[in-house]
């Protein structure tokens, strides 16, 4: 999908990031659009989860400029704001690559947790809460309304009064989804949503996924090994290798770039035996002539 | 190795070999320990130091440890085992029924005991001096939970906040309030300082947390502790404000302006009963209840708010608070801030109730003795603080009661002195045997269809 | 000047003692992540017990100086095995059945042994310090400068020469012991990752237990030194020489051994000087307010490394 015309909803300039001596992530760029699913690929210690922890602040970038911007035109320098700001503000959501539910809170718990800076408005910073204000009940009422519409849309309605750690771990990790939802984000940011899921389970976060995108005006960052659900779900991808990027476009013609496939999603096992056995040839040829 | 691997593994037929190791091995350990700590004792005469020898006493309690453990390796240990694991799970289905028919009655029953307790023990002077005493540790107790057992913030100086409220009743009552507003005040002091007691005490509680805010787990602990410690050394040194060691005697309360004070303008002669000091008691009792009351309710109510909920999320995954846009910064301050409030609270009463206020009742054992009450409680629940504060409190002032039997032990020993003995082995037993404390189920706090406790193994406990 | 060497002198001797005290605790938190509340009280007991031992051998100050020396060498073990069998037994009874638990439970189960430990030798031997007459006596006149007040002579008693160089050796035979030995590497194993450790056959609860014992040795030999330099001992010296002995481990950076010893001899001084140029009442809210600031600015400590929370 072509979107060059639109303004970006992300705009990752020239970040880089230093721990003492190593160099996780080198002069990165790269743009997600709005209502957009863009997937960050990469082989293990690309330096994926690097850049997510820098544009939800969880890092500071040592170089570089991360901006936000909303429909409406506001925007925000991410590499300067707190984490929590940057979800309260920006709007920025994010799952984790382990899952960090509140494991002893029941699942309507933790939805209701994620509508906390909009309950705390609604309380009056508590007072009026502590004096049972008309007001705050019914801003309490709608976001229970709120949680139980997540909970039908990921399918966890039956176990909205259970815990959070007892739920299977495809559920969990949906329910980290529908969490991060919870606070009507702009951007979601997911880090390998798929991870453990097996095919049936990927599939249905495909599904999920894109329901997400096309009925909430949210734009989408995702993190993942999968393949099938990077290219089933995938406006756009950004390929990462040591911490650079080597490729940025479309699903198909990140498959096709050979820089890509290369580094990443590798030469075929048979085509690898063949390449050796070729070798092989070739060094036994000239070992014989020399 | 534990005696389970050494005696495991016969049913039935005794390792004698490795049974008399272990207690050999025991002999030598209790040995060193005994000696020469027990079996020699400092004494100063009127002339020099001596050292008194009580090698009898040593070969009781050798001969004690030695028997209890042979029986132990005769009778407990040798069964199948069935492991004390350190995370002890929720007793299972039956006993989970249970607590949860007869949950909801706990508290109201609680409550009207503790409404009627006067009238139960027909006015006697001790039932309610130790009813104040548990009282007014079941209120700092649920105080406290609000930081280490909602937000999970490892408080270690809580004390200091019961200071405050102490020394703010004590200065305001004794030296300011009558400054500014003439002695008429004095017999309202209380009244009027309590909520400012509150607010002081919160404030500090602001002041205290906000360098601790980075801090995790045992680094918190020992910060907070710290904290505490400087505030006692303070009020002892700085002799001009705080009248150091000495102390600052302080008004009793008043039944609003009413003295309890034989004669006219009495309480008792207002309402035209006859005069008796049990009803300054009983006042007393009901102020402390009051509080204690309100305590609990505001902290249940918050936690029903908000604010509640981010506390315990806090607990959960500090990470996760703030990818959800929560200022946990602002979650931790206001948690300091609360607690340490109703500890402002708690110890204006206190001021009060003693008569005086000094520096040594402000001690770190007191800390200590407070968040022991609150992790035996179990997960934050504040109905398992007031059965954790009956079980400390109530056998420290037990062992007063026992000072009966000291015909029957070696001269000069008092139980009274094993008190605070009892206190620490209470601690360090309860914890083995019950590190998550009495209560094993969170109640949820907003719930669909209905309300399911959460398993205490799901629960985190907070790093701070 | 002559006064700013002499508290300096003063301030390495009681620096000293507080480094032996905190490489028990450091040496404890690197292997088992846990602060032994009960250690500074480890340190008590080590003293209560080398005063007792004295008391019994009737050890007086007029006794020759090769007695003396022989007679404190048996002080000292009898101090180290008795202190080393007590901290054994608190690990067993109170940090063993608790370990991979939650935080809390261990953390109270240590703060009621430490109850457990005072009041055991309070009730054993009753409240009041007992003070003695100095056994190890003599010393060195440094320097000494005349002024319109009189004399200020620059002493170095022999009691502090004693606990420097008994520290210096100490210290020595504890690193060599822990670079050097088997016991050593089992330890710094067992410090890294228990758990493959373990796989490596190697018994993390017999290295436990002994780093347990070695802290508790060196805490009473630091006791015996605290109970000789000032005469008098009792059951509450645990609770602030063991705050002060902690804050010397974390400021020297925990699990570090160098680091322990350099906390403590920082907080000695630091002791020593506020107490001499400032206040003596607010001397333990100086090592309260260092230990504050350590934490919440360089909780790494000088020596140690900073720790980065994965997200």
């Amino acid at each position: 999908m072509a979107t060059a015309n639109k303004t970006p909803v992300l705009s990752v300039e020239h970040v880089t990031m230093r721990f003492g001596g190593l160099t996780a992530v080198s002069d990165l760029s790269f743009e997600a659009y709005p209502n957009e699913i863009t997937a960050l690929i990469g082989p293990n210690g690309a330096g994926k989860t690097t850049v997510f922890n820098c544009i939800t602040g969880f890092y500071k970038p040592t170089e570089g400029k991360i901006a936000l911007r909303h429909a409406d035109g506001k925007e925000f320098l991410l590499e300067r704001m707190d984490d929590f700001r940057i979800a309260q503000h920006a709007r920025v959501a994010r799952t984790f690559q382990n899952i960090r539910l509140f494991s002893g809170m029941t699942v309507l718990e933790n939805l209701m947790v994620a509508q906390h800076n909009k309950l705390m408005l609604a309380s009056g910073y508590t007072i009026g809460g502590i004096f049972g204000s008309g007001h705050y009940r019914r801003s309490e009422k709608a976001a229970i309304d709120l949680c139980k519409a997540w909970l039908e849309k990921v399918r966890l309605i039956d176990r909205a009064d259970d815990p959070a750690g007892d739920l299977p771990y495809g559920d969990q990790r949906r329910l980290e989804i529908a969490r991060a939802m919870c606070t009507e984000p702009r951007l979601l940011c997911l880090d390998e949503p798929a991870a453990g899921l097996n095919p049936r389970e990927s599939e249905e976060l495909n599904k999920l996924l894109r329901a997400i995108r096309s009925e909430n005006d949210v734009s989408i960052l995702l993190i993942e090994h999968d393949m099938s659900v990077v290219m089933g779900i995938s406006d756009h991808i950004v390929v990462l290798d040591y911490g650079q990027k080597i490729s940025d476009g479309t699903p198909h013609h990140v498959k096709t770039d050979p820089a890509v496939i290369r580094a990443y999603l590798g030469v075929d096992e048979e085509e690898e035996e063949k390449d050796a056995l070729a070798a092989k040839a070739v060094a036994e040829a000239l070992g014989d002539q020399a | 190795m534990t005696a389970q691997d050494v005696a495991a593994p016969k049913a039935h037929g005794y390792d004698w070999t490795a049974i008399i190791k272990d207690l050999i091995g025991t002999a030598i350990v209790s040995l060193l320990i005994m000696v020469p700590m027990v079996a020699y004792k400092s004494v100063i005469t009127q002339y020099s130091l001596v050292l008194v020898s009580r090698w009898t006493e040593v070969f009781v309690i050798l001969a004690l440890i030695l028997g209890t453990r042979l029986a132990m390796h005769l009778f407990v240990w040798n069964r199948a085992p069935s492991p004390v694991h350190a995370s002890a799970k929720p007793a299972g289905p039956a006993k989970a029924s249970l607590s949860e028919r007869i949950g909801p009655w706990v508290f109201p029953v609680l409550v009207a005991f503790a409404v009627t307790l006067p009238f139960i023990f027909h006015f006697e002077r001790r039932p309610i001096d130790l009813g104040i005493y548990i009282l007014t540790y079941v209120m700092l107790a649920w105080g406290l939970n609000i930081v280490v057992g909602l937000a999970g913030l490892l408080d270690l100086g809580y004390v200091a906040f019961y200071a405050v409220g102490a020394y703010a009743y004590a200065l305001l009552s004794t030296v300011y309030f009558p400054y500014w507003f003439g002695d008429g005040i004095v017999p309202w002091a209380f009244y009027i300082t309590l909520p400012i007691a509150g607010l002081l005490a919160a404030c500090w509680g602001v002041i205290l947390g906000f360098p601790v805010l980075r801090l995790r787990g045992d680094y918190l602990a020992i910060v907070t502790l710290a904290f505490g410690e400087i505030i006692r050394l303070v009020l002892i040194n700085w002799f001009s404000f705080t009248n150091g060691p000495q102390g600052i005697e302080v008004p009793k309360a008043t039944f609003f302006g009413l003295p309890f004070k034989a004669g006219p303008g009495g309480f008792a002669d207002f309402f035209g009963i006859q005069h008796d000091r049990i009803y300054y008691y009983m006042f007393l009792y009901y102020v402390i209840l009051m509080l204690a009351l309100l305590t609990y309710f505001v902290t249940n109510r918050l936690r029903r708010l908000p604010i509640g909920r981010a506390w315990e999320a806090l607990r959960e995954d500090e990470i996760a608070c703030r990818s959800l846009g929560i200022n946990t910064t602002n979650t931790k301050l206001t948690a300091f801030a609360i607690g340490a409030m109703f500890g402002g609270f708690a110890g204006c009463f206190f001021a009060t109730r003693q008569g005086f206020v000094s520096p040594e009742s402000f001690v770190f054992i007191e800390s200590a003795i407070i968040l022991a009450i609150v992790v035996l409680g179990g997960l934050g629940s504040q109905i398992g603080i007031v059965f954790a504060a009956i079980a400390i409190m109530g056998s420290f002032e037990m062992f007063r009661e026992l000072s009966v039997f000291q015909e029957y032990l070696p001269e000069g020993t008092d139980p009274v002195h094993f008190r605070m003995l009892a206190v620490g082995l209470a601690m360090v037993l309860m914890m083995r045997f019950r590190p998550r404390g009495f209560v094993t189920r969170r109640q949820p706090t907003v719930f669909l269809k209905e309300r399911k406790a959460v398993s205490g193994d799901l629960v985190k406990e907070g790093h701070g | 000047m002559e006064y700013f060497l002499q508290q300096l002198i003063n301030g390495v001797t009681l620096g000293s003692i507080y480094g032996l005290i905190a490489i028990g605790y450091t040496m404890v938190y690197g292997i088992i992540g846990m602060i032994n509340f009960a250690h500074g009280d480890v340190f008590m007991v080590g003293s209560v017990t080398a005063f007792l031992v004295v008391l019994g051998l009737g050890l007086t100050g007029g006794s020759g100086l090769m007695l003396i020396l022989v007679a404190l060498v048996l002080v000292a073990v009898i101090a180290m095995i008795v202190a080393a069998a007590y901290n054994w037994t608190i690990e067993r009874l109170a940090y063993k059945p608790l370990r991979g638990s939650f935080r809390l439970a261990p953390l109270i189960s240590a703060i009621g042994m430490s109850i457990v430990l005072q009041e055991f030798v309070r009730v054993n031997q009753e409240g009041r310090p007992k003070p003695i007459q100095p056994i190890v006596t003599g010393g060195y006149e440094i320097m000494t400068r005349v002024t319109e007040a009189g004399e200020f002579i620059v002493r170095l008693t022999n009691m502090q020469i004693l606990i420097i160089v008994s520290t210096l050796i100490l210290m020595a035979v504890f690193t060599v012991l822990i670079q050097k030995t088997s016991l050593g590497r089992a330890q710094r194993a067992c410090e890294q990752d228990q758990k493959m450790a373990a796989l490596l056959g190697i018994d993390v609860d017999r290295t436990i237990s002994v780093t347990f014992i070695m802290g508790a040795a060196l805490a009473a030999f630091a006791g015996l030194m605290f109970f000789l330099y000032y005469g008098v001992t009792d059951f509450f010296v645990g609770f602030l020489a063991g705050i002060k002995a902690f804050t010397a481990a974390v400021l020297g950076g925990i699990g570090s051994l160098p680091g322990a010893m350099l906390g403590g001899l920082v907080i000695g001084l630091i002791e020593t000087m506020w107490s001499a140029y400032f206040t003596v009442e607010y001397k333990d809210v100086a090592a309260f307010t260092v230990l504050i600031i350590v934490l919440i600015f360089m909780p790494q400590g000088l020596l140690g490394k900073p720790e980065v929370e994965k997200v």
